[in-house]
């Protein structure tokens, strides 16, 4: 037996480097995922997609597959039991997509329209590739471009200030230019997956999503069951990236284990990812930037176009992006949206800012090279006191230093401002810059933190580790905040009955987790007695920090950064290399180095692949995808990305704990702008569509040689 | 997955005899494009011949100096060999270009030579396609099309190769042997891919039932001075959007013997036997290089959003030539 925590024990894990805490599980394959723990009884679901992207399934041709080997049943609309539509959830309504064979429209390519269960997967795959289908077809519309009929300004979406054409017509200096940005998915390397069963009168599900306890909420709401009577476990989640909310695997899943009475596991593959889980709606975006002569911002306009659904309202906010980084006399952003036959996009790492920050970051480079001034002294020179929409103060706001480090460490003095003149045998050569940044958020959570009677700590909280390294960082809040070495920490999390606390993401997992925890922590060493005896079951004290939360002052709470990038850009060809990249981030308290710093890099990877490779392509005549697979789908291969090197300098948010702000989002951040500005400096021609695909460049170069 | 046959033949004639006349049989390689495409559904054999231990494993001089490799050879094992760098440095180097390394140490020779288009309509099911179901037509020409073909394609089909190491092998006038029930043949592989016409489903010459043996490489002392360039949408993993096998033969700065094939261009390897002609006895000059990769690609179709491949390819041609008649001259 021993006691409590202690002064000697002191320690400091919190900004120190750890490797992960089920990092030996996890290369050793000990670690197991949602569509591989085993299970007697197991039965295995695959679903049917719609190949249309409009119209009414006239018929499920059930019976021919029915009697196939192994296939246990066929759900469809026509036999699939009853799902309650009528609830809400944390962000507003319900997605629709998850009333799952309720009826027979067919609202874009890769509706779920079967779930074909069977012994094993390769008999689930066999008949459902044999069902038969039949639908009456409508003419569909799957067109996104700049302008199209059919736009709308959705509610909340559009923010200004001042007189925008009296100031552009003020202005020495102007910029007008389009934007467009492509259909891009997440495709995180584990597949969604779900196995559900029912268990002494419990729905116990294990799955891979981004927040357990909001998809447990939503699966009792959507089968009518007490919130209690459901159980989500995702201890292990190969990557989310936005796309890993409550989606129909899991629905399905459950209804199955309904429907059968036994255990049922439905895996998407890689092609289904394509259709069902989500992905960030293509843009078009214009912006016009009216300065005097000296670089300062009159007149900033950000109006930028995204494609939803016909059947739910998800509007990709890339306007949002100007709004805390830069002040202007007139300040003028909306994102308006279209509604086409197509799946609903959703959140996808950086949503709004990733695209955002593309158009603007370029426009301020165009407007920086018009002006004759540096791209990053014309940043400083329009850096804001206090919110320029809101008026609201900066909780902190480091974006300076952010430049001056990044500057430095760059050699960004030594920089040639002029475009096309730099050679290295074919290849041409070019540096950019641009700036990042990401909102600062934090979310009521509530967890437990248990004094064993070994002397050792127990938490539980329903955080989710997607790969980020959650769990070691929370290892290492726990640690401090009870005095102890994280070797003493167990941390559970990734399941629904340890109660309510916020998803992975929007870049506050960690921040709103780590509260809680500390908040617990006190609580449990207030309860402790020094030199004390735990009994036996342990002491456990437990947090909610709605209130701590709810009682934050309103501020401009953000975290920023600087990316810079340099490029080779062979004209003969149109390929484009990146050389290298920098990021500086100022994104509050680091708590681990070196997850954070793979969080950065990744999300700067995420920033060169969108600028050079990714890029879905959606077929106009059948409205579904072309190439809708790893291999059609390109992202940044090993060999695209470079020594990427990221950084950051001192910013702790002096509202939270620990100090943390979040780091999931920002490293993406205003990656692609300073590539493209990169490509101008190298080449002196602007690419204002992404990807910069070699056609791109070659054209841009014969369009050039040709004049 | 659907259930199909798996037998593993040891002899060449017994592989020939196993697969027999049956249209839904396939000999199986490296299985690296086989294997997905009966994962997709776009290949439905119901049985699988296994031809990898046969004894078609070597890489050999020929009488006449050139190189005979066996159908076997794996791409890790082409790459790799001594001779095939040093005689043939453009297949070595056009083999490293494609895959991955996991790919290559499963590809074959053989194999690599069969492989499907990668035409995205090709590959899904759920879309009509002419080679995959004759007769229903092709999306690609109003749809997507950025990178299928500007030369030899047809209103029926405007699908690319997706092999590097064909385009290096039609430069290098390569012969294609194969063995059938009724003894063995042999193909230039000029004449090895037919023309796509009405029929993009019909892919080559081999006689039904055929098992490829291996491929020859006539003596050739221009392939030593030759070079593959392939350019692609990322640094690795990804097919080709134009790439250039040559060869050139330069004395006093006139062309003795060139020799050009372009992939990614068409329905197979492309031997650019005009821009040869043009530039055999004349000048080795960027605007020679430039006058030939014209005449060459006066043929040119291209699709609406698929003509970048005109300009890339030739520059293609005069920055390879270029580099080739540089390095001669030192």
């Amino acid at each position: 037996m021993t006691t409590t925590t202690g002064t000697a024990a002191a320690t400091r894990a919190v900004g120190t480097a750890h490797t992960r805490v089920e990092g030996l599980a996890k290369v050793t394959g000990a670690a197991r995922y949602a569509g591989e723990i085993p299970h007697p009884e197991l039965a295995h679901g695959w679903l049917v997609l719609s190949t249309v992207a409009r119209g009414r399934v006239r018929s499920v041709q059930d019976a021919p597959v029915l009697a196939m080997p192994g296939v246990l049943t066929v759900l469809h609309h026509g036999n699939a039991p009853r799902l309650e539509s009528d609830y809400t959830v944390p962000f507003g309504q319900p997605d629709p997509a998850l009333q799952l064979f309720q009826h027979d429209r067919i609202p874009y390519v890769g509706r779920p329209v079967a779930l074909v269960v069977a012994e094993t997967p390769e008999q689930a795959r066999e008949a459902a590739e044999a069902l038969v289908v039949e639908y009456d077809e409508e003419p569909h519309d799957v067109a996104f471009f700049a302008g199209r009929p059919g736009m709308y300004t959705p509610e909340g979406s559009a923010a200004h200030k001042g007189d925008l054409e009296a100031e552009l017509a003020a202005s020495a200096v102007v910029v007008d230019a389009e934007y467009t940005t492509p259909e891009e998915h997440h495709s995180p390397m584990e597949p969604h997956a779900a196995t559900a069963r029912w268990d002494g009168g419990r729905l116990e599900v294990i799955d891979s999503n981004q927040g357990s306890r909001f998809v447990a909420d939503e699966l009792a709401k959507l089968f009518s069951l007490d919130p209690d009577s459901v159980r989500v476990r995702s201890e292990h989640v190969g990557g989310g990236f936005g796309s890993k909310g409550t989606r129909p695997h899991s629905v399905l899943a459950a209804m199955a284990a309904t429907v059968l009475h036994r255990p049922v596991r439905v895996v998407m593959t890689r092609r289904q990812m394509f259709a069902l889980v989500g992905y960030r709606s293509p843009t078009a975006q214009r912006v016009r930037l009216g300065a005097d002569a000296d670089g300062r911002l009159r007149a900033l306009d950000h109006q930028a176009e995204c494609q939803t659904s016909t059947v739910f309202e998800f509007i990709e906010r890339s306007a949002d992006f100007g709004r805390p980084v830069y002040d202007a006399d007139a300040h003028h952003t909306v994102t308006r949206a279209v509604r086409l036959d197509v799946p609903t996009p959703t959140w996808m790492r950086a949503p709004g800012e990733a695209p955002g920050s593309f158009a603007l970051e370029s426009a301020f480079d165009e407007l920086a090279e018009k002006c004759g001034i540096d791209p990053i002294e014309l940043r400083l020179r329009n850096e804001p006191t206090v919110g320029p929409l809101s008026g609201l103060p900066f909780s902190s706001r480091n974006l300076r230093a952010c430049f001056e480090e990044g500057a430095r460490r760059f050699g960004w003095a030594d920089r040639d401002p002029r475009p096309g003149v730099r050679r290295e045998g074919r290849r041409l050569l070019g540096t950019g810059v641009a700036a990042a940044a990401f909102p600062t958020l934090s979310a009521p959570s509530t967890a437990a933190v248990t004094a064993e009677a070994d002397g050792t700590f127990t938490v539980r909280v329903t955080a989710m580790d997607i790969g980020t390294g959650a769990r070691t960082a929370l290892t290492q809040v726990a640690a401090d905040a009870l005095e102890v070495a994280p070797g003493r920490i167990r941390m559970r999390i990734g399941d629904s009955d340890f109660g309510r606390a916020i998803i992975a993401g929007g870049s506050m997992g960690t921040r709103s987790w780590a509260w809680a925890i500390i908040a617990a922590a006190r609580e449990l060493r207030e309860r402790l007695v020094p030199g004390g005896a735990v009994p036996p079951e342990g002491i456990t004290a437990r947090s909610d920090t709605s209130a701590a939360v709810g009682a934050l002052t309103e501020m401009e709470r953000h975290t920023f950064g600087a990316q810079f990038a340099e490029v080779a850009v062979d004209v003969t060809t149109g390929e484009v290399r990146v050389q290298r990249m920098l990021g500086i981030f100022a994104a509050g308290r680091i708590v681990n180095p070196l997850t954070a710093r793979g969080q950065f890099i990744g999300g700067m990877t995420w920033g060169l692949s969108m600028a050079l490779h990714e890029e879905a392509v959606r077929d106009q005549a059948s409205g579904g995808h072309v190439g809708a697979d790893l291999a059609g789908y390109h992202f940044a291969a090993h060999a695209d990305v470079p020594a990427i090197e990221a950084d950051w300098v001192d910013d702790p948010d002096p509202d939270d704990p620990v100090g943390i702000k979040g780091i999931g989002e920002i490293g993406v951040v205003g990656a692609a702008a300073a590539i493209a500005n990169a490509v101008w400096h190298a080449t002196g021609v602007r690419h204002r569509n992404l990807p910069i695909r070699p056609d791109r460049v070659l054209g841009a170069a014969e369009g050039a040689l040709g004049a | 997955m659907r259930e199909f046959g798996y037998e593993r033949v040891l002899d060449v004639s017994g592989a020939v005899a196993l697969l027999g006349d049956d249209p839904d049989a396939r000999f199986l390689g490296g299985g690296t494009n086989l294997v997905d495409l009966m994962k997709a559904g776009v290949e439905r054999p119901t049985r699988l011949v296994d031809v990898r231990e046969l004894p078609l494993d070597r890489i050999e001089f020929t009488p006449d100096g050139g190189l005979h490799i066996g159908a076997t050879v794996t791409n890790s094992d082409l790459a790799a060999h001594p001779e095939v760098r040093r005689h043939f440095p453009a297949l070595a180097q056009a083999v490293l270009a494609g895959a991955s390394g996991q790919l290559r140490n499963m590809a074959t020779v053989g194999g690599n030579l069969l492989q499907r288009t990668r035409c995205g309509y090709f590959t899904d099911l759920a879309k009509p396609c002419n080679k995959r179901a004759p007769g229903s037509g092709c999306p690609a020409i109003e749809g997507e099309h950025h990178n299928h073909a500007i030369l030899g394609a047809s209103a029926h089909c405007v699908a690319t190769h997706p092999s590097d190491m064909a385009v290096a092998l039609t430069a290098f006038d390569a012969l294609v042997s194969y063995e059938t029930a009724d003894g063995p043949g042999e193909l230039p592989l000029a004449d090895f891919y037919l023309p796509v016409g009405d029929t993009p489903h019909r892919e080559t010459a081999l006689p039904p039932g055929a098992l490829i043996t291996g491929v020859t490489l006539p003596a050739a002392p221009v392939a030593a001075h030759s070079r593959y360039r392939k350019v692609r949408e990322r640094a690795s993993y990804a097919f080709a959007i134009g790439s250039i096998a040559a060869a050139l033969d330069v004395r006093g700065d006139v062309v003795r013997e060139v020799r050009l094939a372009f992939g990614a261009v068409a329905s197979r390897p492309w031997r650019a036997g005009e821009a040869e002609r043009v530039l055999t006895g004349g000048p080795a000059s960027a605007e020679a290089f430039a006058a030939a990769a014209d005449a060459e690609l006066a043929a040119a179709r291209p699709l609406p959003h698929n003509g970048f491949k005109v300009p890339l390819m030739r520059n293609l041609v005069v920055a390879v030539l270029t580099e080739l008649a540089e390095e001669a001259a030192r």
